[in-house]
């Protein structure tokens, strides 16, 4: 266990020692960054970094309706002016693609999807003509002269009335606003309810639409090769595995034509995943104009129209449980917002499933999930991608049951959450948590703000006239998903398991070539990959080239590659493990031949392969590169050592039972505590973090230093979530919230004092002990809400009922409790 | 339509190499910066002011890039986050950062050093709350700024 404690600003500000030789190896270590040479001086490579000659800018014209049908459009105007280069139009687009192929049985699946709108449009800012010309200034300014003649049609913004009689109809060939829905239920939930000494009910409970704002926009620089038919897309798209099955069919030509190249990636967050159809235009224009195409988002463009993550209801909400507080059980209704377009949708229907019952021991649960559409930007998404609504609903079902039962959050959870000892513990739904221990990370999390004086602290607070409050986010960040999850969502999907790829080289000097098929957008996959390969190699880190990005022409990537879904650690790094110890094995076979000695007698030290007994008889590495690619002449025929190894990792899955809706849907179950506590100024809702703790478990950690940085962006952004950040509509779906201006993400000055505490509970799944982590699991957001409910306690009492609780929203409750009260109930049962 | 005619020859010196460049009137600096002179470090987050990833210091003064037309850069001497490196070393601001992990997919980095080298060259000894406050105009989405605040103390005197 580490537990870094609280110094008097930032608490565990102290830089993790600079490793010079490592004892053990270099796994385990903070090694400082290989990626930041290049980062520090300006000297990464980010999409719009990249120029080609004669090379064509991209602007899209976007509607300025939520819901309209398009009545004509005219580009003349725009083409006529000098130094326009030409447009797309959806009609176009209709006729030289076919629809993107939709994950969703029907309704959804009879949505048709192209990368521009088709005779109607369906929130603001959809795309609807891409304007070609020689600046950025000119395509922009062109793009005005473009004319779209719209009729309005009444939108539908409130998902509560998405499915009303009157609704208007965004998918006509779906029949309604209707695209996804399906009953869950596990365990004997009628049985639970009558087992039960009271039951508690919740109305309503809202997770508000936000997203991660990476700070670089999406991007792309798209070449066509006329001759070969094949597209250059260099991209800062963080699936290209997703995007290529996406965009060959609707291109209708195979995967080989299209070549994705990545290297620094300005942030993701999940957020960059469905840019396929912006590739979509920028390969049909490229072809088109017979030139490259940059086109480089603006920030008001990504917030009007990008991977908003998905906004969710719950209704009608039931929890079973005894009078001790132990918890039988859960049924609710999940409504889910998709906005206008399943680009990734109706996934969250299934994803929210990995964590099904959080973290706690209740075994009867039944969730109806419903999602539709609305005339709002498409979802897609966001970091802790679905399963974070569903936590934060557990977490807030927690907090509720507990302040109405005047039960003790603290041991409302230790009561109900799965015992270490009971790891591996199979969910109720077959999910299997691989190792654990939540109840040691609430104590060290609570240890950490100090909570034995919490009750002095709050006097204190209330002498100075604020509201103290402590609020806990216990939550999971389940990783490497097992794709068969899909087929819970639509059985005819041919969907199954997870792969990742690596390759590792020696090449003829010596050096050692690692490529991946990830995409990072700064978790620092060259210097986590780097330790690997250097301890299994027995070199330094300084000698492994981790190639910077993807590339499809590395041949390192297969059809889940990417970036997203916390799976580095497992996917990625057990692929470099691979096909490091293949490599190994081969200088071995290598050594043995040209040292006269037995394998077994050999080892890899210091950049050579030598004689365990006599370090003097070595072949450096240098040497072994050489010899097999370039002076070869005299080895044995059957030596099988080409010093270039490829390994694919596939995790140990099943598919699921699509039946039972039962099965293992992802690999590991990292795990964080987050304890917030606030104080609240009664007069004006305004309020302020004041200490923070957050603690994580995600097993053998590769690279410590790494992995806090993840926890403490993951905090950040959930502290903007829960306090400052949402995408809010009028009711005529205009987004008011459309740039940095009126969305506030936290600055500098926002950042509360932080203390960070680690626990290492292994995976017994994982080649290396690791858990993909990185998406945090909103805890900040749950544990901010649970403060604000605490700090109200004995105030009215309000139920925080919504995940988004800036200043106004706090003050409402203190001012109309009563209004929120109205949304719980507690039965005898 | 906003007329595109008017340009206008300017000269300034970036980071000790003096350009001459005709630019339209409109041109932002920062696609001066990066279109014209290929100095790519400095990066365009938002479109609105806000986000300090185009920050570069013009004339002693911290600027926003894409707040300031080229035109209007023309007889300047601006730094960007190209010129921070001394003889190919990073200097000790730059491997404050690495050391503090205060730097994750690297975009906000350039604004955030160039903040922080005017905010040390004003006042070599600044608070905590001195940097937070020097820091607010840069918006990083990765880290929460923790290990950037971090990185700043450390070279503190
Ligand atoms: S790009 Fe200049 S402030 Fe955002
Ligand atoms: S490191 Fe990514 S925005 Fe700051």
């Amino acid at each position: 266990m580490s537990v870094e404690t609280a110094s008097e600003a930032r608490a565990s500000a102290v830089a993790p020692e600079r490793v010079e030789a490592p004892l053990k190896g270099w796994a385990g270590q903070s090694v400082p960054r290989k990626e930041d040479k290049r980062l520090v001086q300006g000297e990464g490579l980010f999409v719009d970094d990249i120029k080609r000659h004669g090379m064509g800018y991209l602007h899209f014209v976007r509607s300025p309706y939520a819901h309209a049908h398009i009545t004509r459009i005219d580009v003349s105007a725009a083409e006529a002016i000098p130094g326009v280069y030409g447009t797309l139009t959806g009609e176009e687009v209709a006729a030289l693609t076919d629809p993107f192929f939709q994950i969703s049985s029907p309704p959804g699946a009879h949505v048709k999807d192209y990368a521009l709108a088709v005779g109607k449009v369906r929130y603001v800012g959809e795309p609807v003509v891409a304007v070609v010309a020689e600046t950025r200034e000119l395509a922009r300014d062109a793009s005005e002269l473009v004319e779209v003649e719209y009729e309005p049609l009444p939108p539908v913004v409130d998902a509560r009335r998405a499915l009303d009689e009157d609704a208007p109809v965004l998918h006509e060939e779906a029949g309604s606003n209707l695209m996804w829905t399906g009953v869950y239920e596990w365990g004997d939930v009628e049985q639970a309810f009558a087992e039960a000494d009271r039951i508690v009910t919740i109305k309503e409970l809202h997770f508000h639409r936000f997203n991660s704002t990476p700070l670089e926009c999406d991007a792309a620089l798209v070449e066509y090769n006329r001759g070969v038919g094949q597209w250059t897309i260099y991209t800062n798209n963080q699936f290209p595995g997703f995007a290529a099955i996406m965009m060959g069919p609707a291109l209708r030509v195979g995967l080989d034509k299209l070549r994705f190249v990545t290297q620094d990636i300005g942030g993701g967050f999940g957020n960059k995943i469905t840019s396929h159809p912006q590739l979509v235009v920028c390969c049909l224009l490229a072809r088109k104009l017979n030139r490259p195409i940059q086109w480089t988002e603006w920030r008001t463009d990504f917030h009007m129209s990008m991977s908003h993550g998905n906004e969710r209801w719950f209704h009608d909400t039931e929890v079973a449980v005894k009078e001790d507080g132990t918890l039988l059980g859960f049924r609710t209704k999940a409504l889910d917002d998709a906005g206008a377009w399943l680009r990734y949708e109706p996934l969250g229907g299934v994803i929210w499933a990995q964590v099904t019952p959080g973290m706690y021991r209740w075994r009867n649960i039944r969730l109806e999930f419903t999602q539709v559409a609305t005339n709002k930007a498409p979802v897609s998404p966001n970091r802790g991608y679905s399963r974070m609504q569903h936590l934060w609903f557990t977490e807030r079902v927690i907090d509720i049951v507990a302040h109405e039962l005047g039960l003790d959050p603290v041991e409302v959870r230790k009561r109900n959450y799965i015992r270490a000892e009971e790891m591996p513990y199979e969910t109720p739904n077959g999910c299997v948590y691989d190792s654990g221990d939540y109840a040691r990370m609430l104590d060290l999390a609570l240890e950490l703000v100090g909570y034995d004086r919490i009750e002095e602290r709050r006097a204190e607070a209330a002498s100075r006239g604020k509201l103290l409050g402590v609020g806990i986010g216990s939550t999971l960040d389940s990783g490497t998903n097992n794709f068969g999850q899909s087929r819970l969502i639509n059985p005819e999907l041919q969907f199954s398991g997870n792969n990742e790829v690596a390759t590792v080289k020696l090449d003829i000097f010596g050096e050692i070539v690692v490529t991946l098929g990830t995409t990072p957008q700064g978790q620092g996959h060259e210097t986590t990959a780097a330790q690997v390969v250097a301890d299994i190699l027995g070199c330094s880190v300084d000698d492994v080239h981790v190639r910077a990005g993807h590339d499809s022409y590395w041949n390192s990537h297969a059809g889940f590659s990417g970036t997203y879904a916390s799976q580095f650690a497992v996917t990625g790094l057990s692929a470099v493990k691979g096909a490091t110890e293949m490599l190994a094995a081969e200088i071995k076979k290598l050594g043995s031949v040209i040292l006269g000695a037995p394998e077994e007698a050999l080892e890899l030290a210091d950049g050579t392969v030598r004689v365990k007994d006599n370090p003097e008889a070595a072949l450096p590495f240098m040497a072994c590169g050489a010899i097999i690619n370039a002076n070869n002449a005299g080895l044995p025929e059957d030596l099988d050592v080409t010093l270039n190894c490829r390994y694919v990792y596939r995790p140990p899955f099943q598919p699921p039972d699509v039946e039972r809706k039962y099965g293992n849907l992802t690999l590991t179950y990292a795990a964080q505590v987050h304890v917030a506590v606030i104080e609240v100024d009664p007069e004006t809702g305004y309020y302020e973090i004041v200490d923070y703790a957050a603690v994580d478990d995600c097993g053998v950690r590769i690279n410590p230093q790494i992995v806090e940085g993840q926890v403490m962006g993951a905090t950040a952004q959930a502290i903007g979530a829960a306090m400052h950040e949402a995408f809010e509509y009028d009711e005529e779906g205009n987004l008011l919230t459309p740039n940095f201006y009126d969305y506030h993400v936290p600055h500098a000055l926002d950042m509360p004092p932080l203390a960070t505490g680690a626990i290492e509970s292994p995976s017994p799944f994982t080649p290396l002990g690791t858990k993909g982590m990185g998406e945090g699991g909103g805890a900040g957001i749950h544990a901010i809400c649970a403060a604000v409910q605490d700090a109200l306690r004995g105030h009215g009492d309000a139920i925080v009922w919504d995940s988004h609780n800036p200043y106004r929203r706090v003050w409402e409750m203190l001012q109309h409790p009563e209004r929120t009260r109205e949304l719980v109930e507690v039965k005898a049962a | 339509m906003a007329t595109v005619a008017s340009s206008k020859s300017i000269t300034v010196t970036v980071n000790g190499t003096t350009y001459e460049r005709e630019v339209p009137a409109r041109k932002l600096l920062i696609h001066f910066l990066r279109d014209d002179l290929d100095l790519t470090g400095s990066h365009i987050g938002c479109d609105t002011g806000n986000c300090g990833a185009c920050s570069v210091i013009v004339d002693g003064t911290l600027v926003k890039s894409c707040m300031m037309l080229a035109v209007q850069a023309d007889g300047a001497t601006i730094e960007t986050v190209e010129g921070l490196a001394e003889d190919g070393e990073l200097n000790e601001l730059q491997r404050s950062f690495n050391e503090h992990h205060a730097l994750q997919c690297g975009y906000c980095t350039p604004g955030m050093l160039m903040s922080a080298t005017a905010l040390l060259r004003a006042n070599p000894s600044p608070s905590e709350q001195e940097i937070r406050k020097a820091l607010q105009g840069n918006i990083c989405r990765c880290t929460g700024y923790w290990n950037i605040i971090e990185a700043v103390k450390a070279v503190a005197k």
